[in-house]
């Protein structure tokens, strides 16, 4: 009943203050895009290597990029109430279509590199704190300071060499093998395989910063009061450890979690590219190369719905961890 | 004006006066602090060395780091000449090593630099002034904290051509807003301190209080979040050059990488070594970043 109330106030909360920030990045976006040389038609005449002024002209008109900047916008504006994200005409598909088509590949590839940089950022992080200041902790501090520095990319790389090139354990290159025809657990096995390089490459530099921040929030949790209550309550300390410092522990790194989405859709960008992963990130990059505004204003415009749905999420997620929060 | 010259060396003799006794040792305790602080000085030390190799790069290796000087994809250790090897066109991997390091830190420096100055105008303008500037200024920032960075970053360098003083613009004006905010919160929590009712009750210009007595008391935190920003522009910068997103006419560490990977198979230490360089830059950042602030914040270490 409770738990009813305050979800409704969090998604109402999240209504008003994101409905204004959706608008402006859509008009934010469009903006940054009219600025950007050369359109659609420019690239798609480059590639056919001939077009003359008047097929240049009707492509134009076609596509409605001859039209008023501001009268592009307010269409724009208009078919996006009918979630209608417009045509892309190098695709030659709706860009909702081309977008949805990708999408599930990179949510898949986020909540994989998330979910394993959560877990070992809290274990790792969770082993510093409880042997603060002696070596366990000296050691991994190094490990995962190595680990905020390096690039993931490059950490990506660096396995590519370690186990597909020298042991040939792990594919490489896009989400499944190409012309395989598997079902059942040798498809989620293959598809698991070509899963695993590139979530540790997205994954390296937020395992590194989850892990600081454990470590950080575990030692100013034994700090409480409530926790010389459940030692003197005689609770198991493991016990203790789990269920009352670990669990307010997590209500800073799940927040910085939330604002760290934004940085992992853009690491998918340079991660996709590398391994070939048929994602929204890459999908980005392809579309600003062929100038394709459509289908980048697309992309764009769903991260940023992402990372607000996101942060609902969290949301609910604080308000469960900690009954307190927002109860106001 | 006369009575506002009589006044200002009074309040300035006040607020020395006021935490003069404590402020005199606390700075000569913050030097030893700097001295003591084994991670802060091994941070400065690599820092260091990659500023020289930056600065001295031409006289290290004069002539052209981008010229054929010996036979393609020589090993590490093949020839003591070229003690990191060539790559596939010949080139000298360690002298294209130390020359990317001037890319490396210019982008850093600068994209860093743009980024605090937007970030801390507009941080002090909402944190100051509140009410509808701050509503405003902050759905700003909520609008480009929403939007990932590093498709931002792309889509500018989109409309201008990358070229190093476009990619430190592009890399700067997508990351003011974590400064704004941390700037913001200083300045909420300062405003109604004693030292800036005195101020205002002088009649000091709302510029010169802003300017002069709350920003130098917000400092500490920006100064920490400075050196994070410039490890986080060197590696982005790192990506986009990967991405062929660079300065066609500079060298960079991640454009080397990026040549280096058609090689990944036989030749994979022109893709580690780059890597490792900025991953060495970008800890030495780090390590003086928690360095300072140990030494800036000692409260956030001890709470």
């Amino acid at each position: 009943m409770r738990m009813g109330r305050r979800i409704a106030a969090t998604l109402k909360r999240t209504a008003i203050h994101a409905g204004p920030t959706v608008l402006g990045i859509i008009v934010l976006d469009f903006l940054f895009l009219q600025l950007m040389p050369g359109d659609a038609a420019d690239v798609m005449a480059i590639e056919a290597g001939s077009a003359t002024a008047e097929t240049m002209a009707m492509m134009r008109e076609r596509f409605g990029l001859d039209q008023p900047m501001l009268s592009q916008l307010a269409s724009f504006l208009g078919h996006l109430a009918q979630f209608d994200l417009g045509y892309s005409p190098r695709f030659n598909a709706s860009v909702l279509e081309i977008i949805m088509a990708r999408l599930p590949n990179t949510v898949l590839l986020m909540l994989t590199a998330l979910s394993f940089a959560l877990l070992l950022g809290i274990v790792v992080g969770s082993v510093m704190a409880a042997w603060a200041g002696r070596w366990p902790d000296r050691v991994l501090s190094v490990v995962v300071l190595l680990l905020y520095s390096m690039p993931g990319f490059w950490v990506g790389l660096m396995a590519v060499v370690l186990f597909s090139v020298k042991l040939g354990w792990l594919p490489n290159d896009s989400n499944m093998t190409i012309g395989s025809s598997f079902t059942g657990w040798a498809l989620i096995a293959d598809r698991a395989s070509h899963l695993v390089l590139p979530a540790l490459a997205l994954a390296s530099f937020f395992v590194a910063v989850y892990a600081r921040l454990v470590r950080a929030s575990m030692l100013e949790v034994q700090r409480q009061d409530f926790m010389r209550t459940a030692h003197a309550k005689g609770l198991h300390p493991l016990l203790i450890q789990l269920r009352h410092a670990l669990r307010n522990a997590l209500i800073p790194v799940t927040t910085v979690a939330g604002m760290h989405l934004g940085n992992l859709l853009g690491g998918a960008v340079v991660v996709e590219t590398l391994f070939g992963w048929p994602g929204m990130g890459r999908l980005a990059l392809e579309a600003v190369l062929a100038r394709d505004f459509s289908v980048l204003l697309g992309v764009l415009l769903l991260s940023s719905l992402l990372v607000i749905v996101a942060n609902v999420v969290i949301d609910l997620l604080h308000a469960w961890l900690d009954p307190r929060i927002g109860e106001a | 004006m006369t009575i506002d010259a009589q006044l200002t060396p009074k309040v300035a003799d006040t607020k020395i006066a006021d935490t003069g006794s404590r402020a005199a040792p606390r700075k000569g305790r913050r030097l030893r602090a700097f001295l003591r602080n084994p991670t802060f000085i091994a941070g400065v030390a690599i820092l260091a060395f990659f500023v020289l190799l930056a600065l001295f790069a031409g006289v290290l290796f004069p002539g052209d780091p981008q010229d054929m000087v010996a036979q393609p994809l020589l090993w590490p250790g093949d020839d003591p000449q070229y003690p990191l090897g060539t790559d596939s066109l010949g080139r000298d991997v360690l002298a294209q090593l130390v020359y990317g390091t001037r890319a490396s830190l210019l982008v850093g420096v600068f994209s860093a630099a743009i980024g605090l100055a937007i970030g801390m105008v507009v941080g002090a303008s909402a944190g100051f002034f509140g009410g509808w500037t701050d509503t405003l200024l902050m759905r700003l920032v909520e609008l480009f904290q929403t939007t990932p960075t590093f498709l931002l970053v792309i889509v500018i360098l989109v409309i201008v051509d990358p070229s190093l003083p476009t990619i430190a613009m592009a890399i700067g004006v997508s990351s003011w807003p974590t400064v704004a905010r941390l700037v913001r919160a200083q300045f909420r929590s300062l405003r109604e301190s004693d030292f800036v009712m005195a101020a205002r009750s002088l009649g000091y210009s709302r510029l010169r209080i802003i300017v002069q007595e709350i920003l130098p008391n917000a400092l500490p935190p920006v100064i920490v979040a400075a050196s994070v920003m410039i490890a986080n522009a060197i590696l982005t910068e790192a990506g986009l050059s990967f991405l062929n997103m660079r300065d066609p006419n500079v060298l960079s560490w991640g454009g080397m990488i990026g040549d280096g990977r058609d090689q990944l198979r036989n030749a994979w230490f022109l893709t580690a070594l780059p890597g490792a360089a900025i991953a060495l830059a970008v800890l030495s950042l780090n390590l003086v970043g928690d360095g300072l602030n140990e030494i800036l914040n000692p409260r956030s270490d001890q709470s």
